[in-house]
């Protein structure tokens, strides 16, 4: 049995990315917080970029790359995510959205989940509540009320970013240890509950 | 008899032929299929199996009219379909329509049964999507009946309920074709085939053997919790997809502009990507030979293996070459080559007489072609409530 891992998932598109950046320090707030829930626990980073030729063709094929299959594996296996996006257009990138779009509907069910987002100005700060809370909750995730949107300025200023990653750090740590998620069970399991027998679908079970 | 069948299947694409711009007609596409289907005899192919689609750009919406201008021009050919759609046709009409295939055709068809998965198809028949796996189990009960039982009291939830019914003709010789349930993603369909101690074929030409071998696992686990035999014993058909010329880089070279704006996966992964992960290959008769044989690592001694040749607007000359060198260089050392590893107990790919045969030891024939049927019906017919608290008793 390996530790629990919690999935980082960025889709920033610059190199260094101010989107990793907000998601490595999201990161290593919830692992404080965890430690001192006496809790040892590792991440590992799901950076979407790479994967994004991948993750069209597997719009248009079904059939994940190995490194796709591997980054879907982390991400629904994971025992929390927190996902960061950059702000396009008022909304979640295209990439971020993808990404979610081709892992199979349940997957994620009551995933504890962080969100964050970075963007040009504080104006697109929305972003969040518009856009990624609606999607998380129709992937039925539990998230966390805190959501920290940098905008460029605030890694510069002292605006109070480092106090709103701890918060959500610390939330999501608490929530992973009152509320940790519960497994889709395998529809091809035989011997699991999601099996559906013969007699069941005939209805004489 | 053979224990592994071999032949083709198709979708039925209407498609531009990349190369030179021209699209086919519909005419010169189905006319294409009726020369493929006798070449495919001609070379010794087992099997021709035709798609059914109800939308353009696909043209076989009337596959056993199509299959039975083909019975009538060939000898030995098997006719089957990839896929029947269980869910949006009537069962009553697939009941007869594959019965009076079986008659013309002297046995030589069964059918894949699948749900079909374009979405406007299930209102235009009055259907809805999401009732899919409910219809495929519903309409396949009824199908069986019909098979099976002279006269036939039914109701259901998605057909009008049926009382002192007689599908006709009766099957050929009293037994019912051979049926597939086809699935390329669900459990319940691999359950269903294996309750009924159905085949199981797998449409694997889109996915990656890890998948393949989780569908067919879990059907074989289950073919033997149903008591039909030991898991090895299930009835197991898998789909590949070839383009084939004498060196590997004349046939990537011919095939990459189908392939790179083919239908379904064209504009994604590279044909490099999409060898490696499915089971597409495109190279020489010696690669497809080497490919082929792998799938039994994963699935097991299997009993059919269909080839896609037809489709991305590839013309008809090549798609006959493609056929002729299947039947006459790959499939010849397939048999051998499988054979050879065959473990001891493993089915024969089913055929009709051989159904025939087993029907007439487990004493489950319907008799003479119709005349018991008919002696039965007309009992039946008489009296429609004893009929169905006779079939009550019969289930209890």
């Amino acid at each position: 049995m390996t530790s629990p891992r919690i999935a980082v998932v960025s889709a920033g598109l610059g190199e260094p990315s101010s989107t990793k950046l907000l998601a490595d320090r999201l990161r290593d707030a919830t692992l404080r917080a965890l430690a001192g829930h006496g809790q040892h626990t590792e991440a590992v980073d799901v950076v979407l970029r790479p994967l994004a030729q991948d993750i069209a063709s597997h719009m248009l094929t079904h059939n994940p790359s190995e490194a796709l299959a591997a980054a879907i594996r982390e991400v629904v296996d994971a025992e929390a995510i927190i996902a960061v996006t950059p702000t396009f257009n008022m909304s979640y990138s295209g990439l971020f959205k993808s990404f979610f779009d081709v892992i199979e509907e349940g997957q994620l069910a009551s995933i504890p989940t962080a969100l964050g987002a970075t963007g040009g100005s504080a104006r697109h700060s929305m972003v969040m509540d518009t856009a990624m809370r609606p999607m998380f909750s129709y992937l039925k995730a539990q998230v966390v009320p805190t959501g920290v949107f940098a905008a460029s300025e605030d890694w510069g200023t002292d605006s109070g970013l480092e106090r709103r990653i701890e918060r959500e750090g610390k939330e999501l740590a608490d929530l992973m240890v009152a509320l940790p998620r519960r497994r889709e069970a395998d529809p091809f399991d035989e011997s699991g509950e999601a099996f559906l027998s013969f007699e069941q679908m005939l209805g004489h079970a | 008899m053979s224990s592994m069948q071999f032949g083709i299947f198709s979708v039925s694409d209407i498609t531009q032929d990349p190369t030179t711009g021209r699209t086919p007609t519909e005419h010169e596409r189905i006319k294409g299929w009726i020369a493929m289907a006798e070449k495919a005899e001609e070379v010794g192919l087992d099997v021709f199996a035709a798609g059914e689609h109800h939308n353009p750009p696909f043209f076989s919406s009337s596959p056993t009219t199509i299959l039975g201008h083909i019975a009538a021009r060939t000898e030995r050919l098997i006719l089957s379909t990839a896929t029947t759609l269980i869910t949006t046709n009537d069962p009553v009409k697939i009941a007869e329509d594959f019965a009076m295939l079986q008659h013309l055709s002297d046995g030589r068809v069964d059918l894949t049964l699948g749900r079909g998965n374009t979405g406007p198809v299930y209102p235009w028949f009055g259907k809805d999507i999401r009732d899919g796996i409910e219809l495929a189990i519903e309409h396949y009960a009824l199908l069986r009946k019909l098979w099976t039982e002279p006269v036939v009291n039914w109701t259901g939830k998605h057909r009008t309920p049926l009382t002192g019914y007689t599908s006709t003709p009766a099957p050929l010789d009293g037994v019912a074709p051979f049926v597939w349930h086809g699935s390329i993603r669900s459990p319940q369909i691999a359950e269903q085939a294996a309750y009924y101690g159905d085949g199981f074929f797998h449409n694997n030409i889109f996915w990656n053997k890890e998948h393949t071998e989780r569908m067919v696992r879990l059907y074989r686990s289950r073919f033997a919790h149903y008591g039909h035999g030991e898991p090895e014993q299930a009835f197991v058909g898998l789909g590949g997809q070839i383009f084939m010329k004498p060196t590997e880089r004349e046939a990537k070279e011919r095939f990459r502009p189908f392939f790179d704006v083919a239908p379904v996966y064209g504009h994604g992964p590279s044909l490099e990507e999409f060898t490696e992960a499915t089971p597409l290959t495109v190279g020489t008769p010696e690669q497809v030979i080497e490919k082929t044989l792998t799938f039994r690592d994963y699935v097991g001694d299997y009993q059919r293996q269909l080839f896609l040749v037809d489709h991305a607007g590839l013309p008809l000359e090549e798609v006959l070459e493609q056929i002729e060198v299947l039947g006459t260089e790959v499939v010849p050392v397939l048999r051998r080559e499988f054979d050879s590893v065959r473990q001891a107990g493993v089915p024969d790919a089913p055929t009709h007489a051989a159904r025939v045969a087993a029907a007439k030891e487990a004493g489950t024939q319907l008799g003479e072609q119709g005349s018991t049927w008919r002696a039965q019906g007309e009992r039946s017919d008489l009296d429609t409530g004893a009929a169905i608290a006779r079939q009550g008793g019969e289930a209890a």
